[in-house]
This record gives structure tokens, sequence and C-alpha cells, in this order.
């Protein structure tokens, strides 16, 4: 990382059955997705950073070198754009905008000014007087974005950003939020538990589970090689822990040719699109081949998804067209084999 | 549900709509109403007319100006024996207001406990005075405004105030910007509420402000008295009040009348 690091946080929130411990580190420009299940403790870190939840003893954060956790939230020089934005109601665009500077001492008119130029660049000059129960999802969530950055912060904290806006809005809105994240040179922190936004907004991942890390690393490398079921989960692959020796991973009592040669726990990760299923037993290789029971079969997409049970647990992409030639339906046996190719195995 | 509705029920149901309304009709009945304007005209009536919209009007202000804060404290802050604080402060809502006068008096009274001290040093009395009115129905009148502005406190959404402060602003200015706006429905309800509780203030302002023509009798101090003297006056009054008290009750009808 050659940028400094601009926010350098450990979180540490105490709660009767959940605390939160986490590490954080944030380079100037860069932009972190904290991901994880809903519970996980994403939002309560944001909050924490925020200043609007205690942190416990041991914690501490610190932007630029300065330690912001003994200020209270309204001196830290932060922006926040709430999951439902919280526009305040009864002002206008312009003057929810304008809040901020107003709050650090600018005058009426100057503050009018700020708030007139960032709605100019979250193009919504011409909204700049409605009320925001006249805005759109949309045009809110632009709003919240300006709003938080007129503040002018060191650290912008986004909770959820994309969630409450239709599938729609949220293709248009994902790419403009990443031109105006691209331009803010602060470090920001995001919270999401959509994988496509994390992938798309962060240049990090960091991933949460019951308040600690679980995994981290840039997106390319969270979604090649996920360390959790969760994470597994959420990059669509399938996911196994089990014991490698040079090019040779066994899991349960299925035994996998890998392309890595690794010694020790290892994980294997393989897409369900390359689970091939058989209703008798491949000639050639016992690797890479199980026996295995159809527990669910669902659409995905243009695919089908089946669920197998078995020695191991699987998903399996087929077309509709093998479904029907094959006979696929719960409960019926299977054979499941994965090329080697397709497998990818790394150290647990 | 339908079906027919049980006599049981509907009897008394009927009994007590008639036993409300038949009063106020009553008075609408025996209204002098061929002398109505010329009554109304009288230099009493509108002297105590003034006097108790001046009153209740200034009583309003004192309530704003107390209550909302401390409405606010009662909502917001977290402190050891607020419920206790809360319950006494809502006593003069239950209590006989002749004994809130009579509290008022041995307090603020020329000999009371601050009263003593406040004519010392400043040589301000209270009892017997028009500022002494507003006192009483200050008194009776700030529980309505502070339960109110308290529900409504309640009912905001608090992320509003931390939206305020991630945008810098102190607790005092998230209050002034944000809340206050943000209840000001609910304040402007408690504060009609006050006002027409302060307007009807009887016990207390007899009390502790006696009945001076002029200085201390509100409208229902001289219906009590004319009512004495001369009954047709007095039902002359009761209509002004009554009329008030509709034009509130329309004024709320949204907030209280139509709950679901």
């Amino acid at each position: 990382m050659t940028r400094p690091t601009a926010l350098d946080a450990r979180l540490v929130v105490a709660r009767p059955g959940f605390t939160l411990d986490l590490d954080l580190q944030v380079a100037a420009g860069e932009v972190v997705a904290l991901l994880g299940p809903n519970g996980a403790g994403k939002t309560t870190a944001l909050r924490a950073l925020a200043g609007l939840t205690p942190l416990a003893e041991g914690g501490h954060i610190s932007l630029d070198g300065r330690p912001t956790h003994i200020l209270p939230a309204e001196r830290r020089p932060v922006g926040m754009v709430f999951q439902d934005y919280l526009l305040f109601p009864h002002l206008s665009a312009l003057d929810n905008v304008a809040f901020g500077p107003r709050c650090q001492g600018a005058g009426r008119a100057d503050a009018r000014r700020a708030a007139a130029a960032w709605l100019e660049r979250v193009g919504l000059v011409e909204h700049a007087s409605a009320r925001p129960r006249h805005l759109s999802g949309g045009q809110a969530q632009r709003v919240a974005l300006a709003r938080a950055l007129a503040v002018r912060p060191r650290l912008l904290l986004l909770d959820e950003p994309l969630a409450a806006l239709d599938a729609h809005t949220r293709l248009e809105i994902r790419s403009q939020l990443r031109r105006h994240l691209a331009d803010f040179d602060g470090a920001t922190v995001l919270v999401t538990h959509d994988p496509l936004d994390a992938m798309v907004l962060a240049d990090r991942l960091v991933v949460i589970e019951n308040g600690a890390v679980v995994q981290q690393g840039t997106p390319g490398e969270v979604g090649r090689r996920p360390r959790t079921d969760y994470v597994a989960r959420l990059v669509g692959l399938n996911l196994y822990r089990g014991h490698a020796d040079g090019p040779q991973v066994t899991v349960e009592d299925v035994r996998f040719s890998v392309a890595e040669r690794l010694d020790g726990p290892a994980f294997v990760a393989f897409a369900p699109s390359a689970v091939a299923l058989y209703r008798s037993r491949p000639d050639g290789s016992p690797r890479n081949l199980w026996e295995a029971v159809i527990d669910g079969v669902e659409r995905h997409g243009d695919n089908i998804r089946i669920h197998l049970e078995g020695p191991i647990s699987a998903f399996a992409d087929v077309t509709p067209a093998a479904v029907a030639d094959l006979e696929l339906a719960p409960g019926r046996r299977v054979w499941a084999s994965v090329k080697a190719t397709e497998t990818h195995a790394y150290p647990a | 549900m339908s079906g027919r509705v049980p006599w049981a029920l509907m009897v008394p149901a009927l009994a007590g709509m008639a036993f409300l309304v038949l009063p106020l009709a009553g008075l609408l009945v025996r209204a002098p109403w061929s002398t109505l304007a010329r009554r109304l005209a009288e230099p009493q009536v509108l002297e105590a007319l003034r006097l108790s919209l001046l009153t209740a009007t200034a009583a309003t202000a004192v309530c704003l100006i107390f209550g909302v804060p401390l409405a606010w404290l009662l909502a917001r802050v977290d402190f050891p024996g607020r419920r206790l604080v809360r319950a006494l402060v809502t006593v003069p809502l239950v209590l006989p207001p002749v004994v809130g006068g009579v509290a008022l008096l041995l307090v603020l009274g020329r000999r009371g406990l601050v009263g003593q001290w406040l004519d010392h040093a400043f040589g301000i009395t209270l009892p017997f005075t028009t500022a002494g009115v507003v006192v009483a129905e200050a008194f009776v009148a700030m529980p309505f405004l502070v339960i109110s502005v308290e529900g409504a406190l309640r009912a905001a959404d608090r992320r509003f105030e931390e939206a305020a402060a991630t945008l810098g602003a102190s607790r005092w200015t998230a209050f002034r910007r944000v809340t206050l706006p943000l209840i000001a429905p609910g304040v402007v309800a408690g504060g009609v509420l006050c006002w027409a509780r302060a307007l009807g203030e009887f016990g207390a302002t007899i009390t502790f402000a006696g009945n001076f023509p002029g200085r201390t009798q509100t409208m229902p101090l001289a219906v009590y008295l004319a009512l004495e003297t001369e009954p047709e006056a007095a039902i002359v009054l009761s209509l002004v009040l009554l009329a008030v008290s509709v034009i509130i009750l329309a004024c709320l009808r949204d907030k209280w009348v139509n709950s679901p």
C-alpha cells in the first residue's frame, strides 16, 4: 500500500451476548467494504466509527494520526450516509446539504453556495428546493451522499447505501456512487450484505461474522479464495476444508486432484457450474468423483441449481435440458464429478 | 363484526351521551339571545375576557419556555430518579386545583418560602396580582404541555438527531434545528391544550390570585360570581367559554378527536 493510512482503528463494542472486536485500517482514498451476514456487527462498527456507539475498553480510532475516539460525534471529521438516508423532512434538499457547513460555522449564504455546488456534483441542482418526500429513492440517496460529503469529512461512512433502492435505480446509483467515491480523497468504509455492491464499490473487502474479521482482501482474492461458508455462498462457490497432500486434497472420503501442490490443512473451492452429474458411475479416475443424493432442485438464472447431499454437500448448476435427460429429481442418486482444472486449492 | 347492538351497551351509551350533551344544549336553549350582543359589550365582560385571554396566553408562553425543555429532559436524558420526576411533574394534572392554589400561596405568598425572598430581594409579590393569575394557570396547565411534548419526542425518530450529530450539530443545535421542527405538531397541540386548560382555570386562580375585577377576575371567576347576582350574565360568559372550547376542539380534531 503506497497511500498513507488515514483510518487506523480497533473497534471494540461489548453488548450482552455480543462482542464486536475488529481491527480496521483504511488508506486515504481507499474504499473498504464491511461485508457480513445480518447481526455480524457491520452497522455497529460504522456507528462506533461515527461516535454514535461508544467504544469499550481497548478500542481506539485515529484519523490522519489524530485520536478521534475521544471526540463526540459532532466533532469528528466523519460524514455518514444512513441506510434510509435520514434526510431532514422539514428542510429542502439544499438546506439538508447546507446543514453540515452551517454547523461548522459557515454563514447561511456560504453554506447554501457550498450545498448548491454539491448538489450540482450529484446532478440534482434542479431539485434543490424539493422536500425529501418529493424525491425518488435514487435522488434521496444522492442528496444524502452530498450532505455527508459537504462536511468535508476525512472518513466517509456508508450504511447499506443501495439497499433501499429498486433493482434498476440500484444499477445506476451504484455506478454513480463508484465515481463519487473515486473522487473522494479520504477513507471510505461502507457496509453491505450485497457482494455485488461490495465488489463494484470497494478496493478491499473485510468480511465479518459474529463481530470478528474472518477474511479480508481485494474483491478478486476474496472472490477466488473464500475462507468461510458465508463468503463461499456470497461469491457462489462450493467450499470445503480438507487435508492436502501434494496435488491431492482429501475432504471427508472424497479425494480431489488439484492444480496446486499443497501440504496440510487446505481449502478446495469450485463453481457449481463445474460440477457434472451422471446417472451411473462414469469410467476413469476415481478422483474428484462422489456419489450423492439430490436434496433439492431450484431455478438459478437460466440454469437449474441442484442441491447435493452425500459425503460432501454441494451445489451443481446444470441446464434445464440435462435435468430432463437425467430425470434429476429430489431423492435420486447421482454421481457428481468436477474437473481438476476447475478446482482451486489454497492453504487453510 | 356486525350484528345487532346489545341493549345492555346501547342504553347506557345513549344515556352517557345525553349526560354530556344535554347541559351544553341547555346552555344554548336558555341563552338570552336577544340581549346577547349588548351583554357581551358590557365592560365587565370585556374586561374579564381580555384578562382571560391575556393570562392564558402568558401562562402558555411560560409553559412553553419551561415545559418544552423539561419534556426534552424527561424524554432524552437518562438520569437517576427520572420516573419519580415524571410522576411529580404530572401531579398538578390530578391535584385538585384548589390544593394547587393553597400550595402556591404557601410557597409564593408574601410569607411563603420563595415569596418572602422575592418580596425582599426584588419587591415582587405574586398573590392577588395578574402575574399571580398567570402563575396559577401555568402551574395547572404545564403538565398537559409536558406530557404532550414528551410523547411527541418519544415518537420522533432519534436517528435524525444522530444524523445531525454526524453533520457536526451539537445537541442544542440538533434540538433547535432538527428535533423541534420535527415535533412542532406535538408542541402546537400541547400548547393549545395548555392554553385551553389555562383559560378554564378556576380553583388555583381564585385561591392564589383572588377575584378582583380587572386584575385577577378571569372568565371562569366572572361566571361564578355572576351566577349569584345575574344568572343571565353567567350564561353569556359561559357561552363565550363554550365557543372557545369548540373552536379549540375544531383546531385539534385531526390530532385527537379523529384518532382511530
